[in-house]
């Protein structure tokens, strides 16, 4: 992929209003690891008053479940899934102070005036390069919900992550672009 | 009549769906002639990592993808065959459960999906399609089918004077609602006719044929083809980033129907698209 800026978690204000639609970037730094199990129980603890097992402030959620490590490996395969499943929980992460989110495909439109209120920005990963992904990530660690088997919420530190700004703070969407460029 | 014994199924099961994940080479082949093809730059950028994945899932034994799927079996049984030693059903999905061990898939498989969402923890029960034919053999497919692509999949019951153009609505539409979410460049899999139940089976039907094949009937080939070139003009390219490459391929599989219906599903898949036979 053409090289992309550099950024770091946890992501600042400042660096999320500079991020336009179609920028690649490299995210280096802390992700947390959830998806639709994990999501529901964060939000439930959210909304019932408990203090969730994750710092939100500038931070970026991952959308994605790996499959198991063999030994001597981090993780196995760990490409994003498809992150319009995670819209319904995304307004009370945001309101913790979520900056970011990386998955695949396309965002409702509810999930995109959020972000754009919020100002929080959505990054694209590429479907199915699990492999490759898998190489970005230094460490990872269990934080909660081990119940949930592959659907826990893990911390995970990676460099140089891949990826392309999708939705940006200023209402701008990668997919809708496309398809106006390319479509006959 | 023949007996096979149900740990020779097991057996079987269990090297199939190994030997099906292991096929690396497919992959390869399928982005680099995707990259001949694509013109939009991030569609090729997408593209390329994707091959470059191909590559490193092999050195390093990962899953090209982490979703590795539920495990869907298209069974074509032999009337003379019988089973020793324990049930078809029960060898496959034992067969399923050692092999996603051992590999190191990812067990996705929840044990209900409304009250009790909790992980089978060895990727069963598989879906298995069991199809009689004559004589004494035993033929697996196998297709670990993700659920990215399974999710934007759909079924519609047409009228009879929808026709053919509305089953060409219909498939564009599902395409284009699925957009990204699919993981495209799509197989996509259109079943026509038959009952609700039966046309879903027809569409995934389609995404176990041979790569490369068109339908045997010229009326359906041509259909597949023109389907194809409609799809890809959609625009949604490679990952949803915009080109030419939408789908890869359509097939399609038809049955006859009531006079009164025109049932119609699309099973869309994406690019990690792979299945693998065995034959006892």
């Amino acid at each position: 992929m053409r090289a992309g800026r550099r950024i770091e978690t946890p992501l600042g204000e400042e660096v999320v209003a500079e991020l336009r639609v179609g920028d690649r970037v490299l995210i280096s730094g802390r992700l947390y690891v959830a998806r639709d199990a994990a999501h529901k129980r964060l939000v439930e603890d959210l909304l019932e008053g408990r203090s969730p097992p994750i710092d939100l402030e500038g931070a970026i959620i991952y959308y994605m479940a790996p499959t198991p490590p063999k030994p001597g490996q981090i993780l196995g395969a760990a490409g994003p899934t498809t992150s319009i499943r995670m819209d319904p929980y995304l307004e009370p992460l945001l309101r913790r102070g979520l900056r970011g989110t990386i998955g695949k495909g396309y965002r409702s439109g509810r999930a995109r005036e959020l972000m754009r209120r919020y100002r929080a920005v959505y990054f694209a990963a590429i479907g199915g390069a699990g492999a490759y992904y898998s190489n970005k990530i230094k460490s990872s660690r269990l934080v909660a919900y081990g119940d949930l088997g592959p659907e826990a919420l893990l911390e995970i530190r990676v460099e140089d992550f891949p990826a392309i700004v999708a939705n940006d703070i200023y209402g701008g969407d990668l997919f809708e672009q496309a398809v106006r460029r390319w479509r006959k | 009549m023949r007996r096979i014994s149900a740990s020779e199924i097991e057996e079987a099961a269990r090297k199939l769906v190994r030997a099906t994940f292991s096929n690396l080479s497919v992959l390869e082949e399928r982005y680099k002639l995707a990259l001949r093809l694509e013109e939009s730059e991030l569609g090729r950028e997408a593209l390329s990592i994707l091959l470059e994945n191909a590559r490193i899932a092999g050195e390093r034994g990962i899953p090209v993808c982490q979703d590795t799927g539920v495990a869907v079996f298209y069974v074509r049984l032999g009337q003379e065959v019988v089973v020793e030693g324990g049930g078809l059903v029960e060898a496959i999905n034992r067969g399923v459960a050692r092999a996603y061990s051992e590999a190191y898939l990812r067990k996705s498989i929840v044990s209900d999906p409304l009250y009790d969402r909790r992980n089978t923890g060895d990727n069963t029960p598989a879906i298995i399609h069991v199809e009689p034919i004559p004589g004494s053999e035993l033929r697996m497919g196998f297709m670990p089918k993700g659920a990215g692509a399974e999710n934007m999949s759909r079924v519609k019951m047409l009228k009879p004077a929808d026709g053919l153009e509305g089953l060409k609505r219909f498939v564009l539409e599902v395409v284009e609602r699925a957009g990204a979410n699919a993981c495209p460049p799509l197989v996509i899999g259109v079943g026509v006719g038959g009952t609700l139940d039966t046309v879903g089976w027809l569409a995934k039907k389609a995404l176990f044929r041979e790569w490369g094949r068109r339908h045997p009937d010229e009326r359906y080939a041509r259909l597949e083809e023109e389907l194809l070139e409609e799809v890809n003009a959609l625009g949604i390219g490679p990952q949803g980033f915009g080109g030419r490459l939408t789908a890869l391929d359509v097939r399609i599989e038809h049955a006859p129907c009531h006079m009164a219906s025109l049932p119609a599903a699309v099973n869309l898949n994406c690019h990690v698209h792979r299945v693998g036979w065995i034959s006892l």
